[in-house]
């Protein structure tokens, strides 16, 4: 056995361990990049509003990923807790997107529909108000937060060189869709707009993932 | 599933045999060799050397294992490329299997309610006990735990409506919704008829008040209030508009609320349930929440 030659010599050992672990990842992860799947838009998608856009911004600038997910897994529980069971496909617009990785809040990806607007108002300003026994932080300041038309309508056109496909109006219209909006409202939209994608035609049956 | 296409399919075939095929040469050449026969050539302390001995067998033994196990593994489920296993098993069958399991539980549990109407579950201990399991799951949210609601969200403990506390009125709010609007007047009334307003409106039919006041605020009421609110100020279940004239303030009494409310107006929204849970849930919950108004049924 010459296996003394990979052992004396580091580089060569570092070297030779990246490529066997590299085919795990080739075989795991670089098919799904060509799969349809995972790489075209799930039915029934539809872009999101300039107001979405900003609200989303605030979710990432905020950290809410830090607490929320935005993944309901292939299991009963969670379905039945929170509605369809994800697919990839919800995802291919979203850069970056927001999985998430930790509930110390519950999984937000269906929360749209589910409270009225001034619930989240009232919620996001102080929590406690209406959840007595919730341990989220308060976000009063995005009340008084004005948006930037500029920035949004910057943000739709870098989102759309990486293939969301915003109309050329859409991203025209932006600044003036956002013009008095706070960064509270954006984010209660962007909340609002959380939702299971529903197929055009499909009569689809509550909860489950086809 | 729609799956990989034809090439990435025998990509992934070839990649993952022949890596089981190396681990297992690996193995099997590492295999050979007879203990004692030659050392690495490193000393130290004197007189300590290192054998180039082949693994123990008992150890070479749980790695053939592993290789085992991996071509079971590859054979029953999906791994192997676009091939699904002999098993047929997909997450998406495990979990609607698994959902349909609660499905049947649930529909048995609630079969025993689906031929009874509202006001006769609201009587029934079992009926309740599930109905606020529904609630603490979906409503608790913003009527609280204790559906005594919150600033802004309806007490539903008590006798006072919006739209209505007859069972059919509260099955209709969790199905489908209510959007309750009161318009802001911010600029349509002037400043003393609103400070006027808002002293007949949180005080109604107080004595104190005097008459100059009372009758400003009376001339008001009649020109914007009174189509809403009633001429007599008790509200209208068709619309929402709440009665005034008791002591619940969905939005707050007191005189600074009050005038808030006048000019900038208010909006609340009760979600639709019919897309969040079935017809039985609704109809138990419903039966949960009409109970807690009546006097003496509480859990």
């Amino acid at each position: 056995m010459n296996h003394e030659k990979i052992e004396k010599n580091v580089g060569l050992l570092a070297v030779l361990t990246a490529v066997a672990i590299s085919f795990g990842g080739f075989v795991e992860i670089v098919p799904l990049m060509s799969e349809q799947a995972k790489t075209q838009p799930a039915a029934g998608m539809k872009t999101r509003t300039p107001l979405e856009v900003a609200g989303r911004d605030i979710y990432i600038r905020e950290g809410c990923y830090n607490c929320h997910s935005q993944m309901v897994r292939s299991l009963a529980e969670e379905v039945l807790r929170y509605g369809p069971a994800a697919q990839a496909a919800e995802s291919v617009w979203d850069h970056p997107f927001q999985w998430g990785s930790k509930r110390t809040g519950p999984d937000l990806s269906r929360v749209g529909g589910r409270y009225s607007d001034d619930w989240h108002r009232i919620h996001l300003m102080n929590p406690r108000d209406v959840v007595p026994e919730s341990n989220m932080p308060g976000y009063p300041w995005l009340a008084e937060q004005a948006l930037d038309g500029a920035d949004v309508q910057a943000e739709m056109r870098a989102l759309s060189r990486v293939g969301v496909p915003f109309s050329e109006a859409d991203i025209a219209a932006a600044p003036q869709a956002v013009a008095g909006k706070t960064r509270l409202e954006a984010l209660i939209a962007f909340l609002q707009s959380l939702k299971a994608p529903v197929p055009p035609a499909a009569a689809s049956t509550q909860g489950d993932a086809s | 599933m729609s799956g990989l296409d034809l090439v990435w399919h025998w990509t992934v075939i070839v990649i993952t045999v022949a890596s089981i095929v190396g681990a297992l040469w690996l193995l099997f050449a590492n295999a050979r060799g007879k203990p004692g026969e030659a050392d690495t050539g490193h000393v130290w302390d004197d007189d300590l050397r290192e054998y180039n001995n082949p693994l123990p067998r008992w150890w070479l033994n749980l790695f053939v294992i592993t290789i085992v196990f991996g071509v079971g593994y590859f054979a029953l489920y999906p791994g192997l490329g676009n091939f699904a296993g002999r098993l047929g098993w997909t997450s998406q069958q495990q979990m609607q299997q698994s959902l349909d399991g609660y499905r049947a539980q649930r529909d048995h549990q609630f079969a025993a309610f689906h031929e009874r109407d509202v006001a006769t579950l609201a009587g029934d201990p079992a009926a309740r006990a599930a109905g606020r399991s529904v609630f603490l799951n979906n409503c608790a949210g913003c009527h609280g735990a204790d559906a005594k609601g919150a600033l802004g969200f309806p007490n539903l403990t008590d006798k006072d409506w919006l739209y209505g506390g007859t069972p059919e009125a509260i099955v209709a709010s969790v199905t489908f919704g209510r959007n309750g609007t009161m318009p802001p007047f911010n600029g349509a009334i002037d400043a003393a008829t609103v400070k006027a307003l808002v002293r007949y409106v949180g005080h109604w039919n107080d004595p104190a008040l005097d008459a100059a006041t009372r009758e400003q605020a009376q001339k008001q009421f009649a020109i914007t209030c009174a189509a809403c609110h009633g001429p007599d100020g008790h509200g209208n279940p068709a619309l929402g508009s709440a009665n005034l004239t008791d002591d619940i303030w969905l939005h707050g009494g007191s005189s600074e609320r009050i005038r808030e409310t006048i000019l900038f107006g208010r909006k609340s929204a009760m979600p639709a349930h019919e897309k969040i849970l079935t017809a039985d849930e609704i109809k138990v919950v419903s039966a949960y929440v009409y109970s807690l108004s009546q006097n003496g049924t509480q859990p």
